[in-house]
């Protein structure tokens, strides 16, 4: 068997399309395949303005999970869990996705009350959910340090089996392949820069590479969505701020699981190569700089040594920032837009890698249908009207 | 780390501060009759901007002040006219 030079070809767009996809990262990427797959719709661009997959899909930290609170959230990550689970076979590609469990750690009584409280909610919407006790937390993980006398002791944490991570380039590269062998146009180095709004209804992209016509539009373009949105005169209750992540030196397997801790703030796992991959919390202020401060490493790191000192002299190899888009209650925002033929998929803030496919998929019906999907309704954008928020900030993990 | 220049203390490291987002949000003026749409615009949405922005900042480890900057939200940079 000869391997392929290249996984998808490189055209140059056309000048009109069914769906003009914006941005090329995983969600746009996924929507694009599921537009193909499940609605045969296939004459359909996705614009990316740099390499594709090469934002926020290159700088997770590759955490899956399923464990949200609300009967919303629960169900669409849910959803895209359970996707996760068929897709290195169904895009034929091994996605190193790793069902090693994910822990939510409790540090105080009241995180332990929330903890419980989630496992509950969990199991009540059948996703798989365990409370651990201390002493099975480091039966569970056992170069956690669970002493009394650490600073923030950890009491407890909530565990997902079903959680792990995935290879995020494998994803991005899996699915594009997919995309591009049903005819779907992956176009790079593609800037959408202006839209062409004819009475009320969006009917045309302004590009680094000139105009594209287009039946519906669909913004996938995380961090920027807001400066996008705004070219079609739509405000968004976003904002964009920096979130870092580090990875180590390579080192032998230590730890098998991914460790979460909502209090202070960090979050680590191993790569299969070996680097352990960290991630902390949003750097405060609104930034489109895709970098951050050292002091909100320097926290981080301090967080990390607190739960494992085992890692107290391992070396950071290299630390990055993503531009993620945060919205006022941690969930995302997905459906149409004032502008008709406009829709919008954002708002995924610090977790969208995990929601990836599920993601695409609720996003292909919406557009595909001209109306949500029914896991993707209570995600419009109308509810910061109608104060039917879906408050996920406690499952986020991340401080926002 | 940025360095804000505090109106009341001088230059001092950003984690003095705690940030505020966009400056020059006001409350509603009748509050009792604002609609739906008016609250939602008041409580949720912000600029968003790719540039200069002007926004509030709490020196919250010194003299717990409010103050406004403008700083541009890709380089960093702080105005200074």
């Amino acid at each position: 068997m000869t391997h392929p030079d290249f996984l998808w070809r490189n055209p140059d767009p056309r000048p009109a399309y069914d769906v003009v996809i914006v941005g090329g990262g995983g969600h746009g990427l996924a929507t694009a395949y599921y537009l193909a797959k499940n609605h045969g719709i296939t004459n359909v661009a996705v614009l990316e303005k740099g390499w594709l997959a090469g934002g926020n899909m290159a700088r997770n930290t590759t955490i899956i999970r399923s464990n949200y609170l609300w009967d919303e959230s629960a169900a669409i990550y849910e959803h895209s869990l359970k996707l996760w689970e068929g897709l290195s076979e169904e895009l034929d590609y091994d996605l190193r996705f790793s069902q090693r469990g994910v822990l939510n750690l409790a540090h105080s009584p009241g995180d332990v009350r929330e903890g419980r409280r989630r496992v509950n909610a969990n199991r009540l919407n059948g996703v798989d959910a365990e409370w651990l006790d201390a002493d099975e937390v480091k039966k569970f993980c056992p170069v956690i340090n669970v002493s009394e006398r650490a600073r923030y002791p950890v009491m407890g944490a909530t565990l997902q089996r079903r959680g792990g991570i995935a290879k995020h380039d494998h994803v991005a590269w899996a699915l594009a392949r997919k995309a591009d062998a049903y005819g779907i146009d992956l176009i790079q180095g593609c800037e959408v820069t202006g839209f062409e709004i004819t009475g009320n209804r969006a009917v045309a992209v302004h590009t680094s590479r000139g105009r594209i016509a287009a039946g519906k539009i669909a913004l996938a373009s995380a961090g920027h969505t807001s400066v996008l949105a705004a070219e079609a005169g739509i405000r968004l209750p976003l904002q964009s701020h920096p979130l870092q992540a580090l990875v180590s030196e390579l080192l032998e397997p230590v730890l098998d699981c991914v460790v979460m801790s909502n209090a202070v703030h960090v979050y680590v796992s191993q790569a299969h190569k070996g680097e352990l991959v960290m991630g902390a919390g949003i750097d405060s202020y609104n930034s489109y700089g895709q970098r951050g401060a050292f002091h909100v490493i320097e926290a981080q790191m301090a967080a990390a040594l607190e739960l494992f000192p085992i890692f107290s002299r391992v070396r950071v190899l290299r630390t990055w920032a993503g531009n993620v888009d945060v919205s006022p209650d941690a969930s995302p925002i997905i459906g149409r837009t004032p502008v008709d033929g406009l829709f919008v998929n954002a708002g995924w803030g610090t977790g969208g890698f995990k929601a990836t496919p599920g993601s695409g998929w609720v996003y292909a019906h919406t557009i595909a249908h001209d109306e949500p999907h029914p896991l993707a309704e209570p995600f419009a954008l109308e509810r910061f009207t109608t104060g039917a928020l879906i408050d996920e900030h406690g499952a986020a993990a991340v401080a926002h | 780390m940025l360095l804000i220049d505090c109106p009341h203390c001088g230059p001092r490291d950003e984690n003095e501060f705690r940030y505020g987002g966009q400056a020059g949000i006001a409350y509603p003026e009748t509050p009792a009759s604002a609609t739906d749409a008016e609250w939602a615009e008041y409580v949720f949405l912000r600029d968003n901007p790719k540039g200069w922005f002007d926004e509030r900042w709490f020196h919250v480890h010194g003299c717990r002040t409010w103050f406004t900057l403008r700083r541009h939200t890709v380089t960093h940079e702080i105005w200074n006219p």
